[in-house]
């Protein structure tokens, strides 16, 4: 038989095999004091690939996000247990320098955060701070990363302007600009769209579509069908669990647990 | 607890109007084939007369399909469901234009005693119409092995027409003025077997709906 509708993937497997793994979780278990938070995570994410984290409030994928930065370490009464390994490193291991780490796993927010400096100095920032002080690096290092984040050709003529004057859409760039510049594994991504007006959305959808050549990207987001435009992978969170982790086209078109399901069109949450 | 009651409700009118679709493409090759048998011109021009609202039916669908894929975003079984909803229309259309041309036959053939007495082609379409409510039955209630079990029948439709063609081949042998009655007598053969094709389509749909797979039912 024809038929006219797109043909979703079908796949048996429910994990990627096409990819090489590059953040491995394992039997992981989150508390902030005595709330459990995210319970027997295990996952692997794939490397040069989009992963959407999806699930109602409080699921925790935010939570699990930050883990992989270590972010959380800033919330005092914060244990983890279990292994998340990044590239070879348990990154909760003692000989773990944070700093080293975010160098390596950048991270973009649902507020556009720049500095309040230039849009230049914004971008060099990371690069200045790990010792580039030679003047022709820097320049080569923030146009590339304002070109990376195709925001080149709107601020190419401004760079000594105030990252405030540019728009929120812009700001947003900038800020991907300024996690690229210090030459990341790893991009996250908290709900970085969701302050931003439909063409900047669309903007940094198309975006997540170039870096992923190049990048790992993790993205957490309320927007259900960004998640299935966007992303190679889905995980649905429900109360702190994985419930379900598969190739987006398989979980969007025929999901497997019936709580997915139930999420994704709409009947709860 | 359950959400989004007026998409919900929404859905569910897309299935009472293509059961009414189901119900008037049953209807319409009973008694096309029927006013075949008694030679019915009124009834056959009636039947004709018909086919505006059955394409309404399927307009109607199709409007109220495309409003809820543009306002509701559907995913997974919800988008199968509205996707399934247009192609079977679609599919119900092609029938009951397929029982028109039966009653055009009748209308061509006024005036002309019927070269034999009708056994085969209206023993055919008792099975159409019956895998017809069928299909519409196993997409009520998305029964796949109804839809399957239906699909089988259509083997036993091929081999009643190609008995039909055989039988009607006599009669040109016989007298080639006969030929053109026989060819539309053919012609009458062809639009029902091309119905259960369609039914087949139909229980397609329902497994795609229910399992997100597409089989051929038609081999």
């Amino acid at each position: 038989m024809s038929t006219t509708t797109a043909a979703p993937q079908v796949t048996e497997t429910t994990k990627s095999v096409d990819f090489k793994t590059i953040i491995d979780i394992k039997d992981m278990d989150l508390y902030y004091g005595t709330y459990h938070a995210l319970k027997k995570v295990n996952l692997t994410i794939p490397e040069k690939a989009v992963t959407a984290f999806i699930g109602p409030s409080g699921c925790g994928k935010s939570t699990l996000l930050r883990t992989l930065n270590r972010m959380n370490d800033m919330i005092p009464n914060t244990k983890i247990e279990g292994l998340v390994d990044i590239a070879g490193t348990d990154i909760y291991s003692n000989e773990v320098d944070v700093e080293t780490l975010r160098k390596k796993v950048g991270m973009v927010f649902q507020q556009a955060n720049p500095f309040p400096k230039s849009i230049y100095d914004n971008v060099a920032y990371g690069p200045r701070l790990h010792g580039i002080k030679n003047k022709a690096q820097l320049d080569e290092i923030v146009e590339q990363s304002l070109k990376q984040a195709a925001l080149w050709n709107e601020v190419k003529d401004f760079l000594k302007r105030s990252a405030f004057s540019l728009s929120g859409g812009q700001q947003q760039r900038l800020c991907i600009a300024r996690a690229l510049a210090v030459n990341p594994e790893i991009l996250l991504m908290d709900e970085a769209t969701s302050a931003l007006d439909p063409i900047s959305t669309l903007k940094i959808e198309e975006l997540t579509q170039e870096l992923k050549n190049k990048y790992t990207i993790v993205m957490v987001t309320h927007n259900m069908h960004q998640a299935a435009r966007i992303s190679d992978q889905t995980v649905f969170f429900l109360n702190g669990e994985v419930v379900e982790f598969d190739q987006t086209d398989k979980l969007f078109s025929n999901p497997s647990d019936k709580r997915t399901e139930d999420y994704i069109t709409g009947r709860f949450g | 607890m359950i959400q989004r009651r007026d998409f919900d409700l929404a859905l569910g009118e897309l299935s009472t109007l293509l059961e009414e679709m189901g119900r008037r493409v049953e209807r319409a090759l009973v008694e096309s084939v029927e006013s075949l048998k008694t030679q019915d011109v009124a009834r056959a021009k009636e039947i004709i007369e018909k086919d505006a609202e059955l394409n309404q039916l399927e307009n109607d669908i199709m409007d109220i399909g495309s409003k809820l894929i543009l306002t509701q975003q559907p995913v997974a079984k919800d988008l199968r469901r509205i996707l399934v909803a247009f192609r079977i229309a679609s599919d119900l259309e092609r029938m009951g234009d397929l029982s028109i041309d039966i009653a055009k036959v009748v209308v061509r053939l006024e005036g002309q005693p019927l070269i034999k007495e009708l056994v085969d082609i209206p023993r055919m379409a008792e099975i159409v119409q019956k895998m017809i409510e069928d299909s519409i039955k196993a997409y009520e209630r998305e029964d796949v092995d109804l839809a399957y079990k239906m699909a089988k029948e259509d083997d036993l439709v091929d081999q009643l027409y190609g008995q039909i063609l055989r039988d009607l081949y006599q009669y040109i042998v016989e007298n080639p003025h006969n030929a053109s009655q026989v060819m539309l007598l053919n012609f009458v053969g062809r639009y029902i077997e091309r119905i259960a094709d369609h039914a087949t389509n139909i229980g397609e749909s329902v497994v795609y709906l229910v399992t997100n797979s597409r089989p051929d039912l038609n081999s």
